[in-house]
């Protein structure tokens, strides 16, 4: 078996919440798609937060603006995206 | 240095006294002025008609007011059509005109920012489990969305394991309601809704059948008109008092805002009084002259906020009445003005341009 990575996990996150076909979404910002808006936003910090076993604080879900400052964020949380 | 919200996104959204506030806000409220007048022509149109001169800095009860009903004749932006992120509608009570708003990023950021603030200094930073006291159709339908769908979407920024009591036929499910209240008995519960769905769909419901969910531990914030519960001779204590009994013991805070100032609303404290935040503030206008009334006067209610920088939203005289109770002195030992509100204005609806008050004389 081959562990997912959590780079992998991270990306899967955005795609289900958007329902993206296409992978690429590190470049992803919040209302820069219209699938990102108000509603894919909670749903995405939904997934992350089952998928990593975390709890957002307020201030964080507020800053997650683009997948990379997503990145930054969870380290926060011990989570280390790569 | 031009204004930008991060100034005042790291206040204590209670901690900022009279002298201090009246320094902001008149400078940030002129500043506003005198960048929207510059960038919206609808906006310069109006003060040129007025014969107002957007440039001096003016004291917070100097500046002009535009009544809220404008944005339902006029679309009012300050960006350009290709920066605008979010158009948020609303109809408000008469149900018929549909007030415009244009917001671009750093607005909808700064709106989104203030209310955390508010509503964290109420709750903490740790979401809750949550329970909206309505339907979830309001909020995952996109085409359904609306101010009400947008106000349960913002808030459950504040919670987590959301739970929607009301099924799509708008009837509470009890028996899940009461699961999801056991699932999390040992935590302090948040609860969200709008005042008259939660008296008619959840309250009313409940205390037919003479069931209540039970809750332990729980905060429960509420906005909307109070309108219908008045017609039933329901006041704030009738309300707060039925709450209790069918969904248990929580602290229930009023709040009220207006879709033209999303972000900086008012809530009520443990002493029921409606308070401003830092982002926004209060002045009571006398229906005679508009002259601004002291503490303890009944009158038209103008509201201030700093947040709106991608329309001219920064200073509205409402259709609102109300009172100034007193400001820095609540005994809940939050700063700033603290009011109530009476309803409606009675009578002449206040409405349109030629209804505002006279510049020239006031400024």
């Amino acid at each position: 078996m081959i562990a997912i990575t959590n780079l992998e996990k991270y990306k899967n996150c955005f795609i289900e919440a958007f329902a993206l076909s296409e992978a690429d979404v590190e470049s992803l910002k919040y209302q820069g798609i219209q699938e990102w808006d108000s509603v894919g936003h909670m749903a995405l910090m939904a997934l992350l937060e089952d998928n990593f076993e975390i709890m957002l604080d307020t201030d964080d879900i507020i800053d997650f603006a683009s997948f990379e400052k997503g990145v930054e964020i969870l380290l926060k949380y011990e989570v280390v995206i790569r | 240095m031009a204004y930008s919200f991060d100034e005042i996104a790291k206040l204590d959204p209670y901690g900022t006294g009279r002298g201090e506030k009246a320094e902001l806000y008149a400078r940030v409220l002129s500043e506003l002025t005198s960048s929207h007048y510059a960038r919206c022509a609808g906006y310069r149109k109006i003060l040129d008609a007025f014969g107002c001169d957007p440039r001096p800095t003016r004291s917070a009860e100097a500046q002009f007011m535009l009544p809220v009903g404008v944005f339902k004749t006029n679309e009012l932006s300050s960006v350009p059509g290709s920066e605008i992120l979010k158009t948020m509608t609303s109809s408000g009570t008469s149900g018929q005109a549909v007030s415009k708003i244009f917001l671009d990023r750093e607005n909808v950021r700064a709106q989104t920012r203030a209310l955390a603030s508010i509503i964290s200094s109420f709750i903490g930073n740790k979401r809750l489990p949550l329970i909206m006291l309505d339907t979830a159709l309001v909020s995952t339908d996109r085409s359904m969305f609306s101010a009400r769908g947008a106000g349960i979407v913002g808030f459950s920024t504040f919670g987590r394991d959301v739970f929607f009591a009301l099924d799509e036929n708008m009837r509470p499910d009890v028996d899940a309601a009461r699961a999801f209240v056991e699932k999390h008995r040992s935590e302090r519960i948040l609860l969200f809704g709008y005042t008259y769905m939660i008296w008619r769909h959840v309250v009313r419901e409940l205390a037919e059948t003479g069931r209540s969910l039970g809750i332990r531990d729980g905060v429960l914030f509420h906005i909307g008109g109070w309108k219908k519960l008045k017609d039933e001779a329901v006041d704030r204590g009738a309300f707060n008092g039925a709450v209790r009994e069918t969904i248990g013991d929580v602290r229930v805070h009023n709040y009220y805002g207006m879709a033209e100032q999303l972000g900086s609303v008012f809530v009520e404290c443990e002493h029921g009084n409606m308070h401003c935040s830092v982002y926004s503030d209060v002045i009571i206008r006398r229906h005679r002259d508009f002259s601004a009334a002291p503490s303890g006067e009944r009158g038209i209610v103008e509201l201030l906020s700093l947040l709106p920088t991608s329309y001219p939203g920064h200073v509205l005289l409402t259709e609102d009445e109300g009172e100034i109770l007193g400001e820095d002195d609540c005994p809940c030992g939050r700063l700033g003005k603290y009011f109530r509100l009476h309803g409606r204005v009675r009578g002449a609806e206040v409405r349109g341009c030629s209804d505002t008050y006279e510049y020239r004389r006031a400024g």
